[in-house]
């Protein structure tokens, strides 16, 4: 099924969304073709809840309540019970007992009030239907924000819904990196976490992938083949302004940023094969982690900075090592299959997802760091590129569907299942960027 | 856009609230107008003619060009000895010309650990040329992985010829 977009609203907030939305059409220079996000299976229970029009919210650039309730509905933990236009006014208390019996375990009342320097200041409160008699109220915010920003407190509120009624902290104000492929052109493209917004960060003719998220979200390390050979940038987002990290003799691929950004793993054949090298951030001071007669790539950091994994042929297969980042000998982690590739560790220091070949099918694989127990998330067959978001509970990676490459999604448990899409594009390489200040 | 809003909007009368919401005035304000926090991105075009390493174009699966590798094999075959001869053997008698080899792997698995493969492919071919005669600052192995495939069929005939190295030489 897929989400639906738009909502009911009054006639006034038609008339001023029509006003805005010609204005934007005409401010828009970069307009691309949105991911469409398509959710393939649920988690076992669903939490019925009401995310009504907010007040007020046509006088926004556009209507924002939708974007909550999809961002919510995407995650397949939620249930929208819909109101219609009815709008609940952040100022009163709800008829908790009237939304209960509509179904609803929880209710959001929102509203949009003008702020000063043409801000707005939207305003919202949580309510739990179910707790009527003592204190009903989970919590509340106030956000000032400017026109341009109001995507993103859409994002913010689901973020708080979702960490109120889940526990689990939200990972939709988050943007995402992704390749896009079309015909012999490739695309390096940043999106909001719901496919929206896709804007071009590179347009090259040459092929682009392993895109790594600094940990402040404003710069993009990743390997391009424009100069005939790979070859590491670092790219500002804001401003497009790149320069490269890595060019030695060889091969320079595989960037990951440490969680300090200071500095990055980086694989480089200056010296034969493939091996980790430690490299400062601003691509001085290049030196040897670990030697070993074959090869050894993909580092990915822990989070606290401590160990780096990675993948390593010297044992025969390609399995998963991890070294501590001040180097020393290198610990096995993965056993069970005759091809483990492309570690990443959760945020929260529990998991590690890898790809895992077996009978000819790669998928992705969590292996729970403490217990060492593999469980294989997915079921489809040419699985690349997973990467956490940073609530460590969903996992993007790429796969392929009639030959062509599309992204999807799993959480870490394996019950929700998203596929996200480009119409008649290959989508490929993806990476989750870190929560958005 | 603030013209056209304000006689538009509604006054609120709003009522005291039981408990204040938290109020998160920071974490959104966006004074200096800054792209990073509203997500901007700028877009840089790599334009091809603008490439400024004056490398020949790519050099894919030409006869004579290409040494083939087995599955998960780096070993050279016994039939590519006498191309590895010839060229080893133009670089040795031609001190000035480079050569670059580029080792490439079919699509199967990580692209990340396919370059690696590429790598080892490249480097391969770099020892017997070294062995034969040529001199290390003449070649340089690299590696395409499988971002430049000759062939894109899920077959084993196409993977086949996926997994090369390739001689391209650099200038006259």
């Amino acid at each position: 099924m897929t989400m639906p977009r738009s909502s009911p609203f009054d006639a006034f907030g038609n008339l001023f969304r029509l006003l805005c939305v010609l204005l934007f059409a005409c401010l828009t220079t970069n307009a691309h073709a949105d991911i469409d996000i398509t959710v393939t299976g649920t988690g076992t229970r669903l939490f019925p809840l009401i995310v009504p029009v907010f007040e007020n919210e046509g006088d926004l650039p556009k209507p924002i309540s939708d974007i909550v309730r999809a961002d919510l509905q995407r995650s397949g933990r939620f249930s929208l019970v819909d109101l219609g236009p009815l709008t609940l006014p952040e100022s009163r208390m709800p008829d908790l007992a009237a939304m209960a019996t509509r179904g609803a375990d929880a209710v959001l009342a929102a509203s949009v009030r003008p702020s000063p320097n043409g801000r707005f200041e939207i305003r919202f409160r949580l309510f739990d239907t179910t707790r009527r008699e003592s204190n009903p109220e989970l919590g509340g915010m106030v956000l000032q924000v400017s026109p341009a920003q109001h995507r993103l407190a859409a994002h913010r509120i689901a973020d708080f819904i979702y960490e109120k009624l889940t526990g689990i902290p939200g990972y939709f104000a988050t943007r995402i990196a992704y390749v896009v492929k079309s015909g012999s052109r490739y695309e390096l493209q940043i999106a909001d976490s719901d496919g929206m917004s896709a804007q071009t960060a590179l347009r090259s003719p040459e092929s682009i992938i392993s895109p790594s998220w600094s940990p402040d979200g404003q710069h993009i390390a990743y390997v391009s083949f424009e100069a005939r050979k790979p070859v590491i940038y670092v790219h500002t987002l804001a401003t497009g302004q790149r320069r490269v990290l890595a060019n030695f003799k060889g091969s320079n691929s595989a960037p990951a940023w440490a969680p300090d950004g200071k500095r990055l793993a980086v694989v480089l054949t200056k010296d034969g094969l493939s091996q980790i090298y430690l490299i400062n951030a601003d691509g001085s001071g290049a030196r040897r982690l670990i030697t070993s007669s074959g090869i050894d790539t993909e580092p990915a950091w822990s989070p606290e900075g401590q160990w780096i994994y990675f993948t390593s042929d010297r044992s025969g297969d390609p399995q998963i090592y991890r070294v501590s980042a001040t180097g020393g000998a290198a610990e096995r982690v993965t056993f069970e299959a005759p091809y483990n590739v492309t570690p990443r560790p959760s945020p929260d220091g529990k998991k590690l997802v890898f790809v895992t070949r077996h009978e000819g099918r790669f998928r992705v694989a969590a292996i729970d760091l403490a217990t060492r127990q593999t469980a294989i998330l997915t079921d489809s067959g040419r699985d690349e590129s997973p990467s956490f978001a940073p609530n460590s509970n969903m996992i993007l990676y790429a796969t392929d569907i009639g030959g062509r490459g599309v992204l999807s999604a799993v959480s870490a448990d394996g019950f929700v299942k998203q596929r996200l899409s480009i119409q008649a594009a290959d989508v490929r390489e993806p990476a989750w960027g870190p929560l958005q200040q | 856009m603030k013209k056209l809003l304000l006689p538009s909007l509604l006054i609120l009368a709003l009522a005291a609230c039981e408990s204040d919401p938290v109020v998160d005035n920071t974490a959104m304000t966006d004074p200096g107008g800054s792209t990073a926090s509203t997500g901007g991105v700028a877009t840089v075009n790599v334009n091809p003619s603008n490439n400024a390493t004056g490398l020949p174009p790519w050099a894919l699966d030409s006869a004579g060009n290409s040494v083939y590798f087995d599955y998960d094999s780096y070993v050279i075959r016994s039939e590519a000895r006498s191309l590895i001869d010839a060229h080893a053997k133009l670089l040795a008698q031609q001190p000035n010309r480079k050569a670059t080899i580029q080792g490439t792997a079919d699509e199967r698995g990580s692209r990340e650990y396919n370059l690696a493969l590429g790598q080892k492919r490249a480097e391969a071919v770099r020892r017997a040329l070294r062995l034969l005669g040529a001199r290390d600052a003449q070649i340089e192995a690299v590696s395409l992985g499988e971002e430049h495939p000759a062939c894109t069929e899920a077959t084993e005939s196409c993977y086949a010829r996926n997994r090369r190295g390739d001689f391209v030489y650099l200038g006259r």
